[in-house]
């Protein structure tokens, strides 16, 4: 059987991360370190791309459902881990990716909870809601001892590698771009332009919306999931409000609903944000006045050269 | 026969304000049928609340012989019944020929999940919408602007792209908003053909919101006139220009 181009697409990136990833000894750590966290800034902007960008809603809980899934994953991975006495290798190759699902999946859990309700809401409304959901998220795990509380949650095996965080980036990709690129996928679009003309073409746009919100949220709970065995190391402030922002820039700055410049920006602002470590507490100040500049000069976006598909397979 | 849409003391209440009072009308199949009425009169109300964007707040409507009460608006298409919109209300950022395509979603057997997989069966069934999608394009001739972004139409082609949209959801019935509403005199003299030209062709019937009274006249077979949300008359256009009622309300 002959494959479709996009699939051959999504194979070779598998290829290409398994190979990379044999390497990665070689790798200097600190490059290494930096180049997994380009990967997962790409799977969290993707994924936020499909609320924000494609079905026009405005999620500011990303970093929330991040942390559903890095929380989740690495519980698994570290009460689960040690009992079951098998091999790092066999833990890595298999009890790994079965914790990134199980943290997807509760991420998406959480996605449709917060979304179910909420998605009636419009614009800055369903924001605010988000906005609250991060917070909330962000306090209920200071306070539950179980998962370390304010203190964190230590001893995380570190067995995110670039295999396992650019296989997911890519079949992220991949989803996002395949759920658009059919007379179904139309649809967010069409929701996103006008939801009352969609309504009334017969589109189902509150499944519309919260199929964004679930597919979205799950993604963000997977590349929690590779942050969590990456960094060996979680806390709870570390997804708090300015994480989501961090995403929700990304994608601005991409360009709401372009697939290839929002990739681009994620590394952008994934590199960026290493290099203006050293100015600390100012990186902040600097974002912002980015977004401030971008606004005034490129509402569209940085990365808009590529024309959208008309009637693309 | 019983009708294709029936409203039956049709009521709808804003508040303390009767938007709508008490409306009967019918729709039979293959029917065009125009529903005019001075500013205010409660048209458009009509239309929300037959595409189930307003529920009345007395009486009932029936599509085919089945209530619609409580339905929601896409459930509405679904069943049969597409509108256009009185302020187009186009995809902006789709292709004429998306805006077209996104409509043929309601006949899809596939869903989210084949969209991932992209087997076999889901590549036929895209070629073949496309397919019709083309085929509907090309019968009001604008199959050479369908690449284009639908915001760059002319005015008048908007119009059109709205009534092909709405056409590829395969409606029984056809609700069409004030479609002349900005249209120069050859501009609505080709409307009438074209909304004439889609009833036969599609075989299905029009219900039309219009102030225009040429174009009114000109195509439809009955008429129902409304006036502060009453219905005060309902005929062949002969009848309604000779109708004193109407004549004081609205003619005159």
């Amino acid at each position: 059987m002959k494959l479709p181009k996009s699939q051959i697409f999504l194979l070779v990136a598998l290829l290409v991360a398994g190979g990379f990833s044999a390497f990665s000894g070689r790798i200097d750590p600190y490059i290494l370190d930096v180049t997994l966290g380009v990967g997962i800034a790409i799977t969290l902007a993707s994924s936020l791309n499909l609320i924000n960008g494609f079905t026009g809603q405005f999620s500011l809980g990303h970093a929330g459902f991040m942390a559903v899934g890095a929380y989740s994953s690495a519980m698994l991975t570290t009460t689960l881990g040690p009992k079951l006495g098998a091999s790092a290798g066999v833990l890595q190759w298999v009890l790994f990716p079965a914790s990134l699902l199980l943290g997807g999946l509760v991420a998406a859990l959480a996605g449709l909870a917060v979304g179910a309700p909420s998605l009636r809401l419009k614009g800055d409304y369903l924001a605010i809601v988000t906005l609250g959901f991060g917070e909330i998220i962000k306090v209920i795990l200071q306070n539950v001892d179980a998962v370390g509380g304010a203190r964190g949650l230590v001893g995380i095996p570190d067995y995110t590698n670039l295999f396992w965080t650019f296989g997911v980036a890519a079949v992220t990709v991949y989803v996002v771009w395949a759920l658009l690129n059919s007379t179904y996928g139309r649809g967010f679009l069409a929701v996103a332009d006008d939801e009352v003309a969609a309504e009334a073409m017969g589109l189902n746009t509150t499944r519309y919306k919260i199929t964004a919100f679930v597919v979205g949220s799950f993604f963000a709970g997977v590349a929690g999931g590779l942050y969590a065995h990456l960094k060996g190391y979680l806390n709870p402030g570390g997804f708090d409000f300015n994480k989501s922002i961090e995403i929700v820039v990304m994608v601005i700055l991409g360009g709401m609903g372009r697939h290839v410049g929002v990739i681009v920006a994620a590394v952008l602002l994934a590199v960026l944000n290493e290099t203006l470590r050293s100015f600390g507490d100012y990186r902040m100040i600097l974002y912002s006045l980015l977004l401030i500049l971008l606004m005034l000069t490129r509402p569209q976006g940085l990365f808009t050269w590529t024309p959208r598909k008309k009637s693309a397979a | 026969m019983a009708s294709l849409l029936q409203l039956e003391n049709v009521t709808i209440r804003f508040g303390g304000l009767t938007a709508v009072s008490s409306v009967s009308a019918t729709v039979q199949e293959g029917e065009l049928v125009g529903l005019i009425g001075p500013n205010g009169a409660g048209k458009t109300t009509v239309f929300n609340m037959v595409t189930g964007v307003y529920q009345p707040t007395e009486g009932s409507i029936a599509f085919a012989g089945q209530p619609t009460a409580g339905l929601k608006p896409f459930e509405i298409t679904e069943r049969g019944i597409a509108r256009t919109f009185q302020n187009i209300r186009l995809f902006p950022s789709l292709s004429v020929f998306d805006n077209v395509r996104v409509a043929f979603h309601l006949h899809l057997k596939h869903d989210s999940v084949h969209s991932l997989t992209r087997g076999p069966k889901f590549h036929r069934e895209e070629i073949e919408l496309r397919e019709r999608t083309r085929e509907l394009l090309a019968i009001f001739n604008l199959e050479r602007v369908q690449d284009e972004p639908s915001k760059s139409l002319s005015y008048g082609d908007q119009r059109r792209l709205e009534i092909i949209r709405a056409l590829a959801t395969r409606p029984k019935l056809l609700l069409l908003d004030e479609p002349a509403a900005g249209m120069n005199p050859a501009e609505k003299l080709e409307l009438m053909k074209l909304i004439q030209f889609i009833r036969d062709k599609f075989q299905l019937a029009i219900l039309l919101v219009e102030h225009d009274m040429k174009v009114v006249m000109g195509i439809c077979q009955r008429i129902h006139v409304l006036e502060y949300g009453r219905k005060i008359a309902e005929g062949t256009p002969a009848e309604i220009r000779a109708n004193p009622a109407v004549i004081a309300a609205y003619l005159g």
